[in-house]
């Protein structure tokens, strides 16, 4: 009987990770669905960026309030987490402060100090970013797309770690042989007076309470992530490592035009030329992309990757001015597709069956993708290298080279420039013209 | 104004030192027309060895990239290339940050591997070359603030070499509250310059106009022909006209050195 807690434990244990184990394979699976691009060269220089960018925060504190508040939260989060390590081995084992020992009281007060001085930092924090969120009046954060589920998804995990602190200080604070120890209570030592007059049964409870929900509540948090903009915690580090590395203006040739192009340019080239071998079963390549599928799979990651931070948004030219283009909903819409494609395939036994949806139209409208005047400050402003762009390129590329569905007057800009050479309608033979007009 | 085009160069059997790329706008934009003579003045007071393509150049097709048009984008790239090659151009310095980028950066993939500069970088290195002086008593006392082109700033992190030009004309630079990496587009790129924007509350180069009229400056400069219409229509909007004038750093050192 003596062994029930830490049998429950481990079942609780193995249930949790498992669980989450399930969910990043399904993660994984579903980044995979997306075009191959390789971001496998200059590794120096991607381990870099995830080093300056991702671990040390380099571009969140490019805006200096909010950004030093994440760092406190972010550090708290990671240091606190080695508590979390002892927790699980004094669940497993039944042991208590199992660290003490090992490290000694003087390490070990120091350690648990530092930890409860964190968590009440991490707990302000978290109150501060719950006011930017509720009541000042952030634009940011009032977007249309934050309407519902989003502004929820943001609450719900500032209350995750409001009350996920106070467990851990609650849990700290009801330990009388910890307190009496004197170590490493630096914040619990002032909650303790709340317990006065309290038997010392009841104060167990309260301390054996605190730890399990605390450690359940770690569990539940995990698995809280795939279902939340939070997954940025896990994968800031893969989205960073591998981000476009090279001039934010160069934008990707398509090699499938490359070809055609040569082609229809080579004067050796016979038009009348039967297909090669095998050509008809080939279904030629889709210009652009009018689908998730279309994407590729760090446009994908990129979209698993977006914490809806908007300062992306608050940037965008188009936005500021009152256009329905916003570029972080160009990444939530993506990663609600192919949440959907990836539950069609769930559904389908490992195939996707088609839902008669795609991302263009029934997620991004054309007039949110032409409002974009390519001028990289989302690509610019995000925290975690997001490329926000990308997709409005692509997608602009199957809505003209699949659809001809360009506004009429790029059309005439674009024939303008099949004809004479320039976006407006002048005489090629009049170009040197401007050098004697003075 | 001599201009030598390429094809005069060949039957002289001569190579320049470098080739100017004058761009649509260069070429055929009232406005934009006077930079390129501005920037043809400086290239001959520094006795640059320079020629364009004239009537052989066309389009770079950066607009028709951007609006998604990946075809026509290759075709214009690879005829421009085939020409450029055939000259066997090493250097192209251009005006239009457009051009900039798309022969810099993409045309490479496609076969054309050149060294490309923005005239602001090649005005510089002029002068370190110590081929140029700006004379900085003709602008002096004036209140001059910079916008940043995306396709030179955040596109290609060029935000220096412009600076130290204005810095050289004597003037004083006010930096807007956007600017370098935060600067705000002036609403032509991503070919936005050749339809109507999207429904709104606002003209994005209205906005940005608001932004450099905070300095409140004598002189807006831009490194950018599209830029420079779309502030110059912002001052005009705003009724600025008289106080105000938008002009390119090239105009500006044409202006100082009396050219």
């Amino acid at each position: 009987m003596q062994y029930l807690p830490n049998i429950f434990f481990a079942l609780a244990l193995a249930l949790g990770l498992g669980f989450f184990a399930m969910n990043i394979r399904k993660l994984s699976r579903n980044i995979k669905l997306g075009k191959d691009v390789n971001r496998k060269d200059r590794k120096s220089e991607r381990l870099k960026n995830m080093m300056m960018i991702a671990l040390g925060q380099s571009k969140m504190v490019k805006r200096p309030f909010s950004g030093f508040l994440h760092i406190i939260v972010y550090v708290g989060f990671i240091i606190i987490n080695i508590e979390v390590l002892e927790i699980i081995i004094d669940g497993l084992f039944g042991t208590h402060r199992v660290f003490q020992g090992l490290l000694g009281d003087g390490f070990y007060g120091f350690l648990i100090g530092t930890f409860e001085v964190l968590a009440a930092l991490v707990f302000v924090a978290v109150v501060i970013f719950w006011l930017r969120r509720n009541v000042s009046n952030i634009k940011r954060f009032l977007s249309k797309e934050m309407k519902g589920w989003p502004k929820n998804d943001g609450n719900n995990i500032l209350y995750f770690e409001m009350v996920l602190m106070t467990l851990f200080l609650v849990m700290n604070a009801a330990d009388p042989i910890f307190q009496q120890a004197g170590i490493g209570n630096p914040i619990s030592q002032f909650i303790v007076p709340l317990f006065d007059g309290f038997s010392p049964e009841a104060i167990h409870m309260i301390e054996r309470s605190a730890w399990w929900v605390h450690i359940l509540g770690i569990l539940v948090f995990l698995n809280y992530l795939y279902y939340s903009k939070h997954l940025h915690i896990l994968l800031a580090f893969p989205n960073t490592y591998f981000a476009n590395l090279n001039p934010k203006g160069q934008f990707n040739n398509l090699e499938s035009v490359t070809n055609e192009v040569k082609l229809m340019m080579d004067p050796d080239a016979d038009p009348y030329a039967m297909p090669a071998e095998g050509a008809e079963e080939t279904v030629p390549e889709k210009f652009g992309a009018s689908d998730v599928t279309d994407l590729n799979w760090v446009q994908l990651l990129n979209a698993y990757t977006c914490t809806e931070c908007g300062r992306c948004t608050s940037s965008c030219p188009a936005n500021l001015t009152g256009k329905e283009l916003s570029p972080r909903k160009i990444m939530m819409d993506t990663r609600d597709r192919i949440e959907e494609v990836g539950r069609n395939i769930d559904a389908n036994k490992g195939t996707f069956v088609d839902d008669g949806k795609q991302l263009l139209n029934d997620y991004i409208s054309p007039e949110e993708l032409w409002a974009c005047t390519s001028c990289n400050a989302c690509v610019e402003e995000c925290p975690v290298n997001i490329d926000p762009l990308s997709i409005i390129l692509d997608m602009r590329r199957y809505l003209v080279m699949e659809e001809s569905a360009a506004p009429q007057e790029l059309n005439m800009m674009m024939t303008n420039i099949e004809n004479n050479g320039a976006p407006w309608q002048y005489n090629q033979q009049d170009r040197l013209n401007w050098v004697n007009e003075e | 104004m001599n201009v030598p085009t390429m094809a005069d160069m060949m039957a002289q059997g001569k190579q320049p030192e470098v080739l100017f790329w004058v761009g649509a706008a260069g070429s055929y934009d009232d406005r934009a027309k006077k930079i390129s003579r501005a920037f043809v003045k400086i290239l001959h007071q520094a006795n640059v060895d320079f020629a364009v393509l004239g009537t052989e150049e066309s389009s770079t097709g950066d607009a028709a990239k951007r609006a998604g048009n990946e075809f026509l984008f290759q075709m214009q790239a690879m005829m421009n290339i085939e020409v450029l090659n055939g000259y066997e151009i090493k250097k192209i310095v251009t005006c239009d940050p457009h051009s900039f980028n798309t022969l810099k950066n993409e045309y490479p993939g496609l076969g054309g591997k050149y060294e490309v500069f923005h005239h602001t970088q090649f005005i510089q290195n002029l002068i370190s070359e110590g081929r140029l002086k700006i004379d900085d008593t003709t602008l002096k006392g004036k209140r001059v603030t910079f916008h940043d082109p995306c396709y030179l700033g955040r596109a290609n992190d060029v935000y220096e070499s412009p600076r130290n030009l204005i810095k050289r004309l004597g003037v004083n630079l006010t930096e807007m509250k956007r600017h370098k990496s935060t600067a705000l587009c002036c609403g032509a790129g991503g070919a936005q310059m050749f339809k109507d924007a999207e429904k709104g509350d606002k003209e994005i180069n209205v906005l940005r106009t608001e932004d450099a009229l905070e300095t409140k400056p004598n002189i807006i400069a831009t490194g950018c022909p599209y830029c420079n219409t779309m502030m110059t229509d912002g001052i005009k909007f705003k009724e600025k006209e008289s106080e105000v004038l938008v002009k390119d750093i090239a105009e500006l050192i044409a202006e100082a050195n009396n050219l």
